[in-house]
């Protein structure tokens, strides 16, 4: 029964792996080029690539790209709601437990101190990540751009983006003009 | 209807978050103040829920929020929201776009969205400080974490918001 397996496979990759991203890679090389044989080592490297470049989560990419490679368009919908259905579960478990002892002040002071933390944790990502993408002039421009245009104007990270995206193309176009011409 | 507009709002988010994880919360952000349903300082809780649970942080923040706003429905509404688009789109790349992310114009625009994300993230993070950083005891807590988590890179994040917590009950 490939439906089941594809959906018990990808529940094990979503509960064994904390973080996602980076950290669930290893993770998927084991089950599904290992374990199955769903893939190549080649092919998950180029689903991680393209999972990276398109919107969304990238281990729930991945699945949908797996599921379908085995079963077709219902394949990717299966595998995919596995990767997801564990994170339902723990999570709505544990928020329901926090709600309620969100008042406690001994809850409060913990999580007064994990949002210290929590800043660290994204401020550390924001600078390892800003050593990769912010490479010239011009993307230093677009991520000051970024962050301004929230704090002093209010844009909404949508707009941000698809302005970004509409940048990103007309970058495209006069390039290849340029190159044409030359 | 609140179930309606929960898909919509992650539906959105999923389509428009491009990089995976950490990638979703400047958007959350936004939604939290745009609804109501919830606001930074629980955002901030969240964030820490999420990356201490196993799988991907983007799921577990939407499954959060939706049940925050609408319990256990809420929960399963706003994961299928996130992940519709990415289903969608990446279901049209395995039919017709084998090779998408060779694709030169790919490439550029690429560039563009992962500089963007530096900045948007880091208006995240400034959210988020104004609500933990608040007194001279709270900003030496944040400098000491910065150090410690660039110093000890294979450190998972657990663990850091694991010692945020203890920190938290013995000085806070």
């Amino acid at each position: 029964m490939i439906y089941l397996q594809l959906f018990l496979t990808f529940a094990k990759i979503g509960v064994m792996t904390f973080g996602g991203g980076y950290a669930m890679l290893p993770m998927l090389q084991r089950e599904i080029v290992k374990n199955r044989g769903w893939a190549t080592d080649e092919e998950m490297l180029n689903y991680y690539a393209i999972g990276q470049c398109t919107p969304g989560i990238i281990a729930v990419n991945t699945a949908t790209f797996v599921g379908y490679k085995q079963k077709g368009i219902l394949g990717a919908i299966v595998a995919t709601l596995g990767m997801v259905f564990p994170c339902i579960v723990i999570i709505t478990v544990l928020a329901g437990v926090l709600t309620m002892f969100r008042s406690n002040v001994y809850v409060q002071k913990a999580f007064s101190g994990i949002r210290i933390a929590v800043s660290a944790l994204i401020f550390v990502s924001v600078f390892r990540l800003a050593k990769k993408a912010v490479v010239n002039v011009n993307t230093a421009i677009v991520a000051v751009l970024g962050f301004a245009l929230q704090l002093l104007l209010g844009f909404s990270p949508i707009l941000i983006t698809a302005c970004a995206i509409a940048y990103g193309l007309l970058l495209y176009f006069i390039r290849r003009k340029n190159d044409a011409a030359a | 209807m609140l179930l309606l507009s929960l898909f919509w709002e992650f539906f959105k988010t999923g389509l428009f978050a491009i990089g995976g994880g950490m990638a979703t919360v400047p958007f959350l952000f936004r939604m939290g103040e745009n609804t109501g349903w919830f606001n930074a300082s629980m955002l901030a809780d969240m964030i820490a829920v999420s990356e201490s649970t196993p799988g991907p942080i983007g799921v577990n923040m939407a499954t959060y929020v939706g049940f925050t706003v609408a319990s256990i429905p809420g929960a399963i509404v706003a994961t299928l929201g996130l992940v519709t688009p990415s289903v969608i789109i990446i279901l049209i790349i395995s039919v017709f776009l084998s090779n998408f992310k060779d694709y030169p114009v790919v490439k550029t625009v690429l560039t563009v969205l992962r500089a963007l994300v530096i900045g948007l993230l880091l208006y995240a993070f400034y959210q988020i400080a104004t609500i933990a950083l608040v007194d001279v005891k709270t900003y030496v807590m944040f400098a000491v974490f910065v150090v410690l988590a660039l110093w000890q890179k294979k450190v998972h994040p657990i663990f850091w918001i694991l010692l945020g917590a203890v920190l938290g009950l013995l000085l806070l």
